[in-house]
């Protein structure tokens, strides 16, 4: 269940409280976020969206732990990350959070395989492991016939699938997508919630997500909008779409 | 280990800047060896002198010639082992260009003296019985084909000039690690005979044997006093003072090939810093990624650091194996020019130190970049 006004149960996976993001550009300070709070259970499919600058990626880089707030915390299965240092941030990350961008950011000299066997060269498991592991994680997405292809040797969306592979690759708590659809065309774009929305469904995973296109916002189970920093509840995605489009 | 895949893959990211900036290292090692060979050739003297020799010279110069009397006061100073006396011969083998120290020596005291420069018994036996009998270093031996029992003609312009022929009667070695093997000696008796009148009964100057090392100063301050207020005054040093001394007369060649040496460190340091940053540059949204899916700052600083010393490694290595190859050759080449050029392992360790100072000082500063890089920040520039 997916609350926005902080009455959520204390047990949520993902709890935000009080979130104050202020970025300062020369003289003026400008309001990102504005004390927001949120409440995700394990399982749960949200999207975010909003207007260009609403603050749809700083909350996500805030929740994956790759920026700070300047008020209120977050708090990750029992872990409150606002209070972590630089480095236990960074094997926070590692343990807990899969990102998967717009653009991929697959390493280009890297084979489908190495790609997403990066996350797993971060734990102790055996080399042999790590094969077991990254071919389960690129059969979920569909790509165990190109372990040894290049990105460059991959369509758009074989290589979202082979960053989502690498996203779930060392089983995080939760998934963050930013647009993970932005550069796709319509049919890879489908094929990609597809996955997406079978990792919810199939393997329990918690996905957030930002996006623009309300097609996509339709797979979430909850559609959250973000206005001036401000997140309101909003229908189900689907209602949302049904009542005349997003945001 | 596992992470050599991602460091090797990147630095083949770009071949063509990778054989580039290896190249530039390798012939930087190339120069920085060569230099430190001419240096050390030109220092070798001071390293392998005797820490119980003294060499007396005149006080007016090395030129200027010494009675050979001499020889029996330093004798009898105490502290002194033994005595004995060289002349420059300066003579010509065949050409102006085939240049070799020839000496003439006092064979009665030659191998009290001069330890370490070892002659077989039966060829320095033939040589005392021989009055026109020489004996060769081994380089030079190697260098002009001598063997045993040769006649070499020897012009010189000094004493009233002349041609003369000597017997090849031996061959010395040095017995320490990059020895002089490269002098010409003659007997003094014969040289004596012919030499003219203001050069007969001298020496050119005395190399004195010690007891002990400790009695270095001692001694040294005995002779010049012994001989102070003469005709001909002393002036007497350590061995190593000498060659070091004597080094000098080419020039500051430590300033000059230190000097070579830094431009081509910061030359180097310049062209390898600037590729490690621009190819840090290229990928910084990927690093960026590293850094967000839990790789930490010290990891990234890693990855760039280990590029940056496999170049540095692989170029030094090339460099020093073609310096290794060439180096001889081109001693060769300069025979006679410069003293022999002995590439020792010592100078191949410091070469690849050289290298991997400044693979890690190239790497250095974008890598701390890339450690410092925030991922947010990072992932906008995509």
């Amino acid at each position: 269940m997916i609350r926005v006004d902080g009455t959520g149960k204390s047990n949520s996976l993902i709890q935000v409280r009080g979130l104050d993001k202020t970025y300062r550009r020369g003289g003026e300070e400008i309001q990102v976020l504005q004390r927001l709070n949120l409440d995700v259970d394990k399982g749960d499919f949200v999207a975010f969206m909003g207007p260009s600058g609403s603050g749809k990626t700083t909350l996500l880089n805030l929740l994956g732990g790759l920026d700070v707030p300047t008020h209120g915390s977050i708090t990750v299965a029992g872990d409150e990350i606002t209070h972590m240092s630089g480095n236990k941030l960074t094997q926070w990350r590692a343990r807990h959070v899969g990102f998967i961008f717009q653009m991929y950011n697959l390493i280009p000299v890297l084979t489908a395989f190495q790609n997403v066997e990066l996350p797993l060269l971060l734990t102790k498991l055996s080399k042999s492991d790590r094969r077991k592991h990254v071919e389960t994680a690129l059969g979920v997405v569909g790509l165990a016939d190109r372990l040894n292809h290049y990105p460059r040797q991959l369509s758009g969306g074989q290589e979202q699938r082979v960053a989502i592979a690498r996203a779930i690759v060392a089983d995080p708590t939760f998934l963050l997508c930013d647009e993970p659809t932005g550069d796709l065309d319509r049919k890879s774009a489908d094929e990609i919630m597809e996955l997406i929305h079978r990792l919810v469904k199939e393997f329990g995973k918690t996905v957030l997500m930002v996006t623009h296109d309300p097609v996509v916002a339709t797979r979430a189970d909850t559609t959250l909008h973000l206005e001036k920093g401000v997140l309101v509840e909003g229908k189900t995605s689907r209602e949302s779409v049904m009542a005349g489009g997003a945001a | 280990m596992k992470f050599s895949r991602l460091v090797l893959a990147n630095l083949f990211r770009k071949k063509v800047r990778l054989i580039l900036t290896i190249g530039s290292f390798a012939i930087a090692l190339v120069l920085f060896t060569f230099l430190a060979v001419v240096k050390s050739a030109f220092s070798r003297g001071t390293e392998i002198a005797g820490a119980d020799r003294l060499i007396v010279v005149s006080r007016v110069g090395l030129m200027q010639l010494m009675p050979i009397s001499y020889r029996d006061k330093i004798l009898a100073i105490p502290g002194v082992k033994a005595v004995t006396h060289n002349h420059w011969f300066g003579g010509v083998y065949q050409d102006e260009k085939n240049f070799f120290p020839q000496f003439v020596i006092d064979p009665e005291n030659q191998r009290k003296v001069m330890t370490e420069l070892v002659v077989p018994d039966d060829q320095w036996n033939n040589f005392l019985k021989d009055r026109q009998g020489a004996i060769a270093g081994a380089r030079t031996a190697a260098r002009f084909h001598w063997k045993i029992g040769d006649r070499i003609p020897i012009k010189t312009t000094l004493y009233g000039g002349g041609s003369s022929e000597f017997n090849l009667d031996g061959i010395y070695h040095s017995e320490r690690p990059g020895g002089d093997e490269s002098q010409f000696w003659l007997q003094w008796k014969y040289f004596d005979e012919n030499a003219p009148a203001a050069v007969k009964s001298t020496a050119g100057w005395y190399v004195v044997k010690l007891d002990s090392p400790d009695d270095a100063v001692r001694v040294a301050k005995a002779i010049d006093e012994k001989f102070a207020n003469s005709s001909f005054e002393t002036k007497t040093e350590t061995e190593s003072a000498f060659a070091a001394y004597f080094a000098k007369q080419f020039g500051n060649i430590e300033l000059l090939i230190l000097t070579i040496g830094s431009v081509v460190f910061f030359t180097l340091l310049l062209v390898t810093g600037n590729t490690m940053a621009i190819s840090v540059r290229e990928r910084t949204s990927e690093l960026a990624v590293l850094k967000a899916i839990g790789f930490s700052g010290r990891a990234v600083l890693f990855f760039v650091l280990a590029e940056s010393v496999v170049i540095a490694l692989v170029g030094g290595f090339l460099g020093l194996t073609l310096a290794y190859l060439a180096i001889p050759v081109i001693g060769l080449a300069l025979t006679g020019l410069l003293p022999p050029l002995l590439l020792s392992k010592s100078l191949l360790t410091l070469g690849l130190g050289f290298a991997l100072l400044v693979g890690v000082a190239s790497g250095l500063l974008p890598g701390i970049g890339a450690m410092r890089m925030r991922v947010v920040n990072a992932l906008r520039r995509v």
